[in-house]
């Protein structure tokens, strides 16, 4: 393989002073790939997803984004984060910009877009995420699927290479888990790297390329889809898998 | 005993209101409210009667009808007065533009503004200061106000020029107020001659404005990571917090000195708006750190996460959410500021209060008159600040409805 | 840190000026640097400024004769006695006017809390408009007017006010009535004291039976009960005179005996209480509305009677949220008291005033003032901490 991984983290390790959260984690992921994370509460998902963007710093190992290495290195850290979007739990949303706001702000003070171009592509990604038409109201008079719909157009609008979600959809009411699945799957379709902390195994199945389970701060057992659901060789990934497909 | 209400009003039933009805439920609902309130109609006729009775025939309002420049600007040069009408009218400017613009509350404002100049202006007496150019100059201003919310509302002036009209009237007002030494135009004119209205409102105005910033500064300060500007800076909030305003208004007139070069010379007045200044930073400070503890975690992460940087980071997401938050609290702290500037009398200063004193103690006739005087300056600030508090009440419910996050 | 793992190693090095390590490093110095150098510029000022003007910086002078007569002195004090006894009596002039402020501070804001929540509409406005008058007019334009008005027009001594009581106003103070203790006094204040004690360990012994039990142990008109014997008691030890009532009377050009407040320390305490009063009734007020209306259906539908639901469930709760900001109040009450400089109530600021216009120990004083007050505050909220930390525990 003379291809170079887009993301390459090589024996990560990240302490919470004496709790060891990370405990070497190793992953490649190549360009166009979809990657789920999925494991119980605490097995360090979430951690990981948030140090590949330095939200969390890890203390060992090696990291590397698009060929740049997360370090010290202050720019290289603005470099990564303007190369990965990504998506929280809560939205996390600005609450005092409206919906276009959100959107544009990123692009016109860090990409240094003029407003013009950065309000079209915008509207644009409203467009894609599908709704356009909410574009002037402000967060909070929005739903939740619709509030997790702007956050993804709003990473979108920094034009990444990778996009992070941090389990976009645990803080949904089911009726709405569904539009945000489905601007995903779009979103994967489209030929997105992306990485993707949930539990939503169907969404795993359909579009994921790759899956990793974790517990407490390892990687238990990673394969296609195929290879996890029917045939998982850990014990523990199999009592997982049955816990949460069985509600 | 006395009843406590709080669960009378959302067990009653809803009723069609009725006088009698209502005379029942709030004046009669018990055997012990019934007696409360046939003892105390009696008493508060008598005190309404007495009080009425004062103010129309027995009080002696000269001392307070026969100077109101001196109350206004206390003995700001007569023929210099009309520096500040520019200023005035320049604020009122503004005020309709930003009236016409926004609406909502500073509507109010305005109205309330030309009413005062309008009942101002025909006010059915003799008196030298109020003679027709004074009267034309009030009345006028009306119009200003009306110039103003035209342009606001039928022009597309941009909002950023409001703004920096807001910020440039007041601090070129300052200038036009002090003068230049060498200008014929606009002789100086000493502060020592400042007075009355004018000064309360510049200190408390100019001590909300300047200490926000310094606020600003020593919040941040205070949640900094650096142990030597965060201990620098609580040491500093917590000592002016801990002692009275007067110790820092009579540090700033007699101490500050000391520690600056000897050849600085500070205005007696400017001392003084430092030292409303600061104290008022210190409670501003605190009032901003609970807002900046109020912004979630999430919001800093999800602006990280698009590449923001710290500074923008706290320009745009960080700060414009926690200065909305505290707000309310900020106006309730201005109110309390316009009170707390009377403290200035204790150091010499001339404001409101101080000229009240010193008609009072000019001749002996007035002495007799204090009661009088001192009741006028008790409703005029009453007046101020219970406005205020009224706005900031609005401010406060407006805020609530709008903001559903 | 347990974490003792090297680094991450670098294929580059990072130039120093991105490694955000290195760059936080250089904001800690360079903020040491700037704040120690602005405060060693202003000292260095200072020692010129003091050596220019041969000023006192040290506080040898307190043991000198202060020179100067404070007209109201709590303790005995003339001005051949020294800094250190005239700042005692300002001190405790500003301790005197605080804590009899705090209490009737206290007391009229509660009472006009209760009447604002009256269901009588009245008495409710009433309570509004002493409350809207006193927030929103300046505490030094109420001062001015209990003290120049309303004490500035009283009659002189000849024609005193006689009020019940009896109380006798004039232009050299008012005077009250006031029971003194007499010689076997001390018996009697023993007794309560003891009464006070039993009736109290009473209450909470029977309480806490009744509440294990669920027997009626009639613990408040037992306590009460315990509490009358033993002052009846004391009051028939003393000889039924443990007080004496000390009635002012005129003797030549002045009234002698009874309790005497000077004018200054009337006006300063009626504006000050009732001034803080205001903002106590909206505390209060605040504190009892705080309370979930839930908490009151609740307390109602599980057959809590209405004196029940007012000490049981209500009051608990919102004397958790109204005690803070009692707090902070009765502060903002001690710092205003330093307000009677401007009508020449002797208190720690105003003596400190004196004593600063007595050339060259302006600094020293202020260090001494400040100090005072700082230690008032800082006392307040460790005591307000301390609260907050037990009512957190209670809370888990």
């Amino acid at each position: 393989m003379t291809e170079e991984p887009i993301i390459y983290c090589k024996d990560v390790h990240k302490w919470y002073d004496d709790f060891h959260a990370l405990r070497g984690i190793d992953m490649e992921v190549f360009l166009g790939e979809v990657i789920v994370i999925f494991g119980p509460s605490g097995s360090g998902k979430s951690t990981f997803i948030r140090t590949i963007n330095r939200l969390e710093e890890h203390q060992q190992g090696q990291i590397m984004v698009d060929g740049i290495e997360l370090s010290h290195d202050v720019r290289n850290i603005e470099r990564i984060r303007m190369e990965t979007g990504m998506v929280f739990q809560q939205f996390n949303l600005f609450p005092h910009l409206s919906v276009l706001q959100n959107v544009t702000l990123a692009p016109i003070w860090v990409r240094k877009w003029p407003k013009e171009k950065a309000d079209k592509v915008a509207m644009e990604l409203l467009e894609l995420v599908g709704i356009p038409e909410q574009a002037q109201k402000f967060p909070g008079n929005l739903s939740g699927g619709q509030q997790q719909r702007v956050a993804i157009a709003r990473a979108l609008a920094m034009q990444p290479k990778i996009m992070l979600f941090d389990e976009p959809t645990s803080a949904l009411d089911p009726e709405m888990i569904k539009e945000v699945l489905d601007t995903m799957t779009d979103l994967a379709e489209s030929g997105m790297t992306m990485i993707v902390v949930t539990h939503e195994m169907g969404f795993a199945r359909a579009v994921a390329d790759r899956l990793y389970f974790f517990d407490e701060g390892l990687i238990v057992e990673s394969g296609t889809p195929e290879e996890i659901y029917n045939n998982p060789q850990e014990e523990r990934t199999k009592l997982f898998l049955s816990q949460i497909i069985q509600h | 005993m006395v009843n406590i209400a709080i669960e009378q009003d959302h067990i009653r039933p809803p009723q069609p209101p009725g006088f009698l009805k209502w005379m029942k439920e709030n004046l009669f609902s018990s055997i012990f409210n019934t007696v409360l309130t046939i003892l105390l109609i009696p008493l508060i006729s008598y005190f309404l009667f007495a009080v009425s009775k004062w103010v129309f025939f027995a009080a002696e309002w000269r001392a307070v009808t026969q100077f109101p420049l001196l109350y206004a600007v206390g003995q700001y040069p007569r023929d210099q007065i009309w520096r500040v009408g520019i200023i005035l009218s320049g604020l009122f400017l503004f005020l309709g533009i930003s009236w016409g613009r926004w609406g909502g509350l500073l509507k109010s404002i305005s109205f309330a503004a030309g009413f005062i100049m309008l009942v101002t202006a025909l006010l059915p007496v003799q008196h030298p200061a109020l003679d027709l150019s004074m009267r034309l100059y009030l009345g006028s201003n009306l119009l200003i106000i009306l110039v103003g919310y035209l342009i606001g509302s039928k022009t597309a002036i941009k909002n950023i020029y409001i703004f920096v009209g807001w910020l440039l009237v007041p601090v070129c007002g300052i200038v036009l107020l002090a003068g230049f030494e060498a200008s014929e135009l606009i002789p100086n004119v000493s502060t020592t001659l400042w007075g009355g209205l004018l000064v309360t409102i510049l200190l408390a105005a100019g001590g909300i404005f300047l200490s926000f910033p310094l606020g600003i500064a020593l919040a941040f300060g205070r949640r900094s990571s650096l142990p030597v500007v965060s201990a620098f800076s609580t040491l500093f909030i917590e000592v002016i917090r801990g002692v009275p305003l007067v110790t820092i208004l009579f540090m700033f007139s007699i101490i500050l000195a000391l520690f600056l070069p000897v050849e600085s010379r500070i205005d007696r007045l400017v001392r003084a708006l430092m030292a409303v200044t600061v104290f008022s930073a210190a409670y501003s400070a605190e009032n901003i750190r609970g807002g900046l503890q109020a912004v979630p975690l999430g919001q800093i992460e999800a602006s990280k996460a698009l590449g923001m940087g710290n500074f923008k980071t706290t320009i745009f997401i960080v700060l414009p959410q926690a200065l909305r938050a505290v707000l309310p609290a900020i106006v309730g702290q201005f109110i309390s500021l316009f009170k707390d500037t009377t403290l200035v009398v204790i150091i010499g200063i001339n404001d409101f209060l101080g000229i009240g004193r010193s008609i009072i103690n000019s001749d002996p006739e007035f002495v007799q008159m204090r009661t009088e005087v001192y009741i006028f300056m008790a409703v005029v600030y009453w007046i101020f600040s219970y406005l205020m508090s009224l706005a900031s009440r609005r401010m406060e419910s407006a805020m609530g409805m709008s903001n559903n996050m | 840190m347990t974490n003792n793992q090297p680094s991450i190693s670098s294929k580059d090095k990072i130039p120093f000026y991105r490694d955000e390590r290195i760059i936080m490093i250089f904001a800690q110095v360079l903020s040491t640097v700037m704040i120690i150098g602005v405060l060693i510029w202003a000292i260095i000022n200072f020692f010129k400024a003091a050596e220019a003007r041969n000023m006192t910086l040290t506080f040898g002078f307190l043991k000198e004769a202060a020179g100067f007569p404070i007209s109201n002195p709590p303790i005995d004090y003339e001005p051949g006695m020294s800094y250190i006894r005239a700042f005692q009596a300002g001190l405790i002039n500003t301790l005197l006017i605080s804590g009899i402020g705090i209490i009737a501070a206290t007391i009229i804001g509660t009472l006009t809390a209760l009447a604002r929540l009256s269901s009588n509409w009245l008495l409710s406005r009433i309570a509004l408009v002493f409350i809207e008058f006193h927030r929103n007019i300046p505490l030094l334009v109420l001062l001015f007017i209990w003290y120049f008005v309303v004490f500035g027009f009283v009659p002189p001594v000849k024609e005193s006010l006689q009020w019940p009581g009896p109380i006798f106003v004039n232009k050299r103070g008012v005077y009250l009535t006031w029971p003194r203790l007499t010689e076997t006094g001390g018996i009697f204040i023993i007794l309560v004291v003891i009464g006070f004690l039993v009736s109290i360990l009473a209450f909470t012994m029977l309480r806490g039976r009744r509440k294990i039990t669920g027997k009626e142990t009639y613990y408040i008109p037992t306590s009460l009960f315990l509490l009358m014997i033993f002052s009846l008691g004391g009051w028939f030890l003393s000889g039924g005179t443990p007080f004496q009532l000390d009635i002012p009377y005129l003797k030549g050009f002045n009234y002698q005996g009874g309790l005497r407040l000077t004018p200054e320390f009337a006006g300063m305490f009626l504006s000050l209480s009732l001034y803080t009063a205001a903002f106590i009734a909206e505390v209060v007020r605040g504190g009892i509305q705080a309370v979930d209306r839930g908490q009151l259906e609740a307390a109602r539908a599980v057959g809590l009677s209405q004196f029940q639901v007012l000490s049981l469930v209500i009051m608990p709760q919102a004397l958790r949220i109204i005690i803070p900001p009692m707090i902070s109040q009765y502060l903002n009450l001690t710092k205003n008291s330093s307000l009677a400089l401007a009508i020449g109530f002797q208190e720690v600021f105003a003596v400190g005033k004196i004593a600063i216009n007595q050339a060259g120990r302006a600094v020293p004083i202020f260090a001494l003032i400040m100090l005072t007050y700082l230690s008032l505050s800082l006392l307040t909220s460790f005591v307000l901490n301390i609260y907050n930390r037990r009512i957190q525990f209670v809370m888990r």
